[in-house]
C-alpha cells in the first residue's frame, strides 16, 4: 500500500517544483564573449617564479611516456596529413579530456592550415595558440582598498590546500595576509585553514560551523584593514554548480568582499585535472555566478592531463594562472603554456 | 545527470525513425552519435570503442523483429549492451562469521572518502549493525577532525592516533574488537596511483588488516583518468568493489561505465547529495533506466519506506482521496518528503520529467520548503481549513507575516487547489489532467507496485490507465514570477 501513499506525497512535491519555479528568477547570465580589458594597475609579481618543470610529477611523466608522442612525430616526416595522422591526434586529445567538440575544432584547424612542419609541431601550435590568454596575476588593490582573492570551486578539488599553499607563496614573497575561513560548510574545514595559517604565520579569521560565510569574509577585511594586511585569501565551501541557490550564496559572498574596503582582485576556479567535460559547465556557471578571472588546475602530478582547460580557455576565456604538480606547497607554480602542451601530447 | 546521453538517443530515434531499412552507412552514422554522446559524458575512449563493437555485434547478429523499425532496433541494441556493461545484480554485503568485518575505503584525493567513510558508517548502523570508524588520514591536515565530526553526527565513534598509519590501522581494528563492534570501516589519505610510496603504505594497510572489502572511492565527474584510477588501485588492492560518490553533479557518469568496464568489479554504493542520508546501494540495473531518462522509482520507494511514517501519509491520503485534504495535511505531508532527503535528489529520480521540470527540480532546494512553510504558518487554523475564505486582506496579512509576496501567497493557494483536484478526480475514478512527467511517474509506480503485490486502491487504476492521455499542463500556474528581495541578508548555508 505504501506505494500509494507516496505517489500522493510526490505529487505534492511536483507541486513545490511547479510552485517554486514559478517564482524562481531566471536571470541565467550569458557568459560575454569580450571580457574587459585587465586594467592597467597590474603588478608584475614579486616572488620569482619557479618553473613548472621543477614539479616532481611532471619530470618524471615528462620521461616516462612518450609512446604516443613519438608515434606522433614518427609519422610527421612523410609530408601531407593522413587519416592515420588525425586520428592519432583526435585519440591523443580524447585521452587527454579536452573534449570532443574541442578536439573536432582543432583537427579542423588542422585540416584547414595543414602541417608543413609535421603534425605534431602543427597540434603544439594550435593548443598554444588555444592558451593564448594573458595570465598575469593581480596581487594589489586600489588605493586604500584590501585585495582580496576569492576561491570558488566543487567539492573535494582541493582548495583549502590550495589557498593554504598561495599563503605560502605570498609570505615568503613579503606579503602580509589574511585568511578567511569561509567554508564554514564542511566539518573541519576551519581547522584544515587554521593548521596553514600557524604553518605560513598568516592570520586568520573563523566561525562557527555553518556560520554565515559572507560574515568571516567581512570580518576578515575589517581585519585586514586594522593591520594593514596586503591581501586577503578567501576560502568557500565547495558547492556544485546545478543548483541556483548555491551559486546566489556565492554571488552575495563576492558582493561581500567586494565591498569597500575589500576589493576582489582575482577569483579563482580551483579544478581538479582529474574531472572530465563536466569541468566545462563548473566554468561556465561559476564565471556567471561569481565573475572568475583565473584558473587553479590542481592534481596534475598524476595520471591525469586536465585537457578541459584547453576547452576552458577556447570558450570562455578563463586562463589557468597556477597549477598543482605535487603536495609540498612549493609544488604550486605558475602555469607554464609550454610545459603543459608537451605534457598533454605526451600521453 | 546523463542528460546528454538519453538526449542523444532520443534525436537519433527520430531521425532513424522514417527508415525501412539500414544500411551500413546509416549504422554507422547513428553509431558516430553514440560515440559522440559516450565521450562527452566522459567514457573512456578504449571503453567506448569496445561499446561500440558490441553494439555493432548486436544489431548484425540479431534477427530484427518484425516489430521493430531499424532505428528501434538500434537504440534497442544500445540500450541492451548499457545495461550489460553496468553490470547484472546489486553486490549483496555478507558480514564475516569471525567479527568485525574489515572495511578498507582508498582512492584519489577529493574523491570523498571522509564523508564516505561516515556515510558507509551510518549505512551499515541502518543494517543493524554496530559500524566503527577508523581515521588513518594523518596527512591531510584536519582530515581525522572531519571524520571525528562526521562519526558524530551519524554517532559512530572514530579511532585515531597521532603514529602512523599502518598502526592506526591495526590498533583501530583491535580497539573495534575489543569493544565488540562487527563493522570497521577504515579511512585512509588520498593517494595518486603512481606515488610508490604512498601505494606501499595502503598496500601495508591493507596487510595488517585483511579487509573483507576493499573499495575504490571515485568521483563521478572523473575524466578519462578514471581507467588508470581504477586499474592501479585494482592492480595494488585487488579491490572488491566500486563506490562512486557526487552522482548528484551534473555528472553524465561516464566514470562509472570506465571504472567498471576496465577493473570488472561491481559499483557498490553510491553517494547522491551532501547529506549524510544521500547513500545507498548501487542498483545496475536502475542506473541504466536513469540513464536513458527512465527515472529511478524502485529506489524511491525504498527511501520511502525507510523514512516515512506510513501512518501518518495513510491519513493524509484518505483525506486526499474524499476531497477533504486540507493544507495542514499538506504540510503534514511536506515534513514526510523532507525525511526521505534533499528534493533535488528526490526528483531526479522520478521518472518521465521532463526537461522543464528537472530543470526545475535542480533549484529546489529546503530553501523553498521553508518558505511555503512560512506561507502557511502565517495563515489562521481557519484559513488553513478552508483556503478558500483568504480574501485580499488575508493575503496581505500572510505575506507580511511569512515575509513573502502577496504574489507568492496566491501561487501556493492556487497550486494547492488544482492539486486538491487533481486528487478529487482521481477518486472519483475520472482522468486527471497532472503535469508533464508525474502522469508517466504514477504509470511506473502502478509498475513497479505490481511487480511487489501491492494492492491498488480505488481511483489509482484510473490513475495509472488513464495517464497517456494525460496532458502536459507542466506550466500551469508559471505566470506570475516573485520579485527578488534586494539587499536581503546573507543565507547561512545551512539548509542545503
Amino acid at each position: 500500500m505504501i506505494v500509494w501513499w507516496i505517489v500522493l506525497a510526490l505529487l505534492a512535491l511536483a507541486l513545490v517544483v511547479v510552485w517554486a519555479r514559478s517564482r524562481r528568477r531566471r536571470a541565467r547570465v550569458v557568459p560575454e564573449p569580450e571580457r574587459a580589458p585587465m586594467p592597467e594597475v597590474l603588478v608584475p609579481r614579486v616572488a620569482p617564479r619557479p618553473e613548472l618543470d621543477d614539479g616532481p610529477g611532471l619530470d618524471r611523466r615528462l620521461a616516462s611516456s612518450r609512446t604516443i608522442f613519438d608515434r606522433v612525430r614518427s609519422i610527421t616526416s612523410q609530408g601531407a596529413l593522413t587519416a592515420d595522422q588525425l586520428e592519432v591526434v583526435e585519440e591523443v586529445l580524447l585521452r587527454s579530456d579536452v573534449g570532443v567538440a574541442t578536439t573536432a575544432a582543432l583537427l579542423d584547424q588542422l585540416r584547414a592550415q595543414g602541417a608543413p612542419d609535421g603534425v605534431a609541431s602543427a597540434i603544439r601550435a594550435a593548443l598554444l595558440a588555444s592558451l593564448s590568454a594573458e595570465r598575469t596575476v593581480r596581487t594589489t588593490a586600489d588605493e586604500g582598498r584590501v585585495a582580496v582573492w576569492l576561491f570558488v570551486g566543487v567539492n573535494g578539488v582541493g582548495k583549502t590546500t590550495t589557498i593554504g599553499k598561495l599563503a605560502w607563496h605570498e609570505t615568503q614573497a613579503g606579503k602580509s595576509v589574511v585568511l578567511a575561513a569561509g567554508d564554514t560548510f564542511r566539518a573541519a574545514a576551519s581547522d584544515q585553514l587554521q593548521l596553514w595559517a600557524d604553518r605560513t604565520g598568516a592570520d586568520i579569521v573563523r566561525a562557527g560551523e555553518g556560520a554565515d560565510p559572507g560574515s568571516v569574509v567581512h570580518d576578515a577585511l575589517g581585519r585586514a584593514q586594522a593591520r594593514g594586511a596586503d591581501l586577503v585569501l578567501a576560502d568557500t565551501a565547495g558547492r556544485r554548480v546545478n543548483n541556483a541557490n548555491l551559486l546566489d550564496e556565492l554571488a552575495k559572498i563576492r558582493r561581500v568582499a567586494d565591498r569597500s574596503p575589500g576589493q576582489v582582485v582575482e577569483t579563482f576556479l580551483v579544478l581538479d585535472a582529474t574531472t572530465g567535460q563536466n569541468a566545462l559547465s563548473q566554468a561556465q556557471e561559476f564565471l556567471s555566478a561569481a565573475d572568475v578571472t583565473g584558473i587553479v588546475l590542481t592534481k596534475l602530478d598524476g595520471t591525469a592531463r586536465g585537457g578541459i582547460v584547453v576547452a576552458i580557455e577556447r570558450e570562455l576565456g578563463i586562463p589557468v594562472k597556477f597549477v598543482g604538480v605535487g603536495e609540498r606547497a612549493k609544488d604550486l607554480v605558475a602555469f607554464e603554456p609550454t610545459a603543459f602542451v608537451d605534457s598533454l601530447l605526451s600521453a | 545527470m546523463f542528460d546528454s546521453l538519453s538526449g542523444r538517443l532520443e534525436r537519433l530515434s527520430t531521425s532513424l525513425r522514417s527508415r525501412a531499412r539500414l544500411s551500413d552507412a546509416d549504422l554507422e552514422d547513428a553509431l558516430a552519435e553514440v560515440r559522440g554522446a559516450l565521450l562527452e559524458a566522459d567514457v573512456e575512449l578504449s571503453v567506448v570503442r569496445a561499446f561500440l563493437d558490441a553494439v555493432r555485434e548486436r544489431v548484425r547478429g540479431e534477427n530484427v523483429a518484425q516489430s521493430l523499425t531499424p532505428g528501434q532496433h538500434v537504440i534497442k541494441a544500445v540500450h541492451d549492451q548499457l545495461i550489460d556493461v553496468l553490470g547484472g545484480s546489486t553486490l549483496k554485503v555478507t558480514y564475516s562469521s569471525k567479527p568485525p568485518t574489515v572495511v578498507l575505503l582508498a582512492g584519489l584525493q577529493g574523491a570523498g572518502k571522509t564523508t564516505t567513510a561516515a556515510k558507509l558508517a551510518a549505512w551499515f548502523k541502518q543494517q543493524g549493525r554496530q559500524p566503527y570508524l577508523v581515521g588513518t588520514d594523518l596527512q591531510r591536515p584536519a582530515a581525522v577532525e572531519q571524520l571525528r565530526v562526521l562519526g558524530h553526527q551519524v554517532g559512530v565513534e572514530v579511532y585515531s592516533e597521532a603514529t602512523d598509519p599502518v598502526t592506526v590501522a591495526r590498533a583501530g581494528v583491535a580497539e573495534a574488537t575489543r569493544l565488540g563492534r562487527d563493522v570497521v570501516i577504515i579511512d585512509t589519505a588520498g593517494r595518486l596511483a603512481i606515488d610508490e610510496a604512498l601505494m606501499a603504505e595502503v598496500r601495508a594497510i591493507s596487510a595488517t588488516t585483511s579487509p573483507h572489502y576493499t573499495f575504490l572511492v571515485i568521483d563521478a565527474v572523473t575524466g578519462q583518468d578514471a581507467v588508470h584510477t581504477a586499474r592501479a588501485f585494482h592492480d595494488s588492492l585487488a579491490l572488491s568493489g566500486i563506490i562512486v560518490t557526487k552522482l548528484d553533479y551534473d555528472a553524465r557518469g561516464g566514470a562509472v561505465l570506465s571504472a567498471r568496464g576496465v577493473v570488472g568489479r561491481p559499483v557498490v554504493f553510491a553517494s547522491t547529495g551532501e547529506k549524510l542520508g544521500d547513500f545507498d546501494l548501487f542498483h545496475p540495473d536502475r542506473m541504466a533506466s536513469r540513464i536513458l531518462g527512465m527515472g529511478d522509482i524502485l529506489s524511491l520507494i525504498e527511501q520511502a519506506e525507510r523514512t516515512m511514517d506510513a501512518d501518518a501519509m495513510a491519513d493524509s491520503a484518505q483525506r486526499m482521496m474524499s476531497g477533504a485534504f486540507t493544507l495542514d495535511d499538506f504540510m503534514a505531508q511536506l515534513n514526510q518528503i523532507r525525511k526521505m532527503g534533499s528534493l533535488g535528489g528526490l526528483m531526479r529520480l522520478m521518472p518521465g520529467m521532463t526537461k522543464d521540470m528537472r530543470d526545475a527540480a535542480k533549484n529546489v532546494d529546503d530553501g523553498e520548503l521553508n518558505k511555503i512553510e512560512a506561507i502557511i504558518h502565517s495563515m489562521t487554523r481557519r484559513e488553513r481549513r478552508e483556503p478558500q475564505i483568504i480574501d485580499g486582506s488575508r493575503r496581505a496579512r500572510i505575506a507580511r507575516g511569512s515575509g513573502s509576496s502577496v504574489t507568492a501567497v496566491n501561487q501556493l493557494l492556487k497550486q494547492f487547489e488544482m492539486m486538491k483536484k487533481t486528487m478529487k478526480q482521481m477518486s472519483t475514478g475520472g482522468m486527471p489532467q497532472l503535469p508533464g512527467g508525474m502522469g508517466r511517474m504514477a504509470q511506473m509506480a502502478s509498475r513497479a507496485a505490481a511487480q511487489r503485490g501491492d494492492a491498488m486502491p480505488p481511483g489509482f487504476e484510473a490513475l495509472a490507465s488513464g495517464m497517456r492521455s494525460a496532458a502536459p499542463a507542466a506550466g500551469a500556474g508559471g505566470g506570475a514570477r516573485g520579485k527578488k528581495k534586494k539587499g536581503g541578508r546573507v543565507t547561512p548555508p545551512k539548509n542545503r
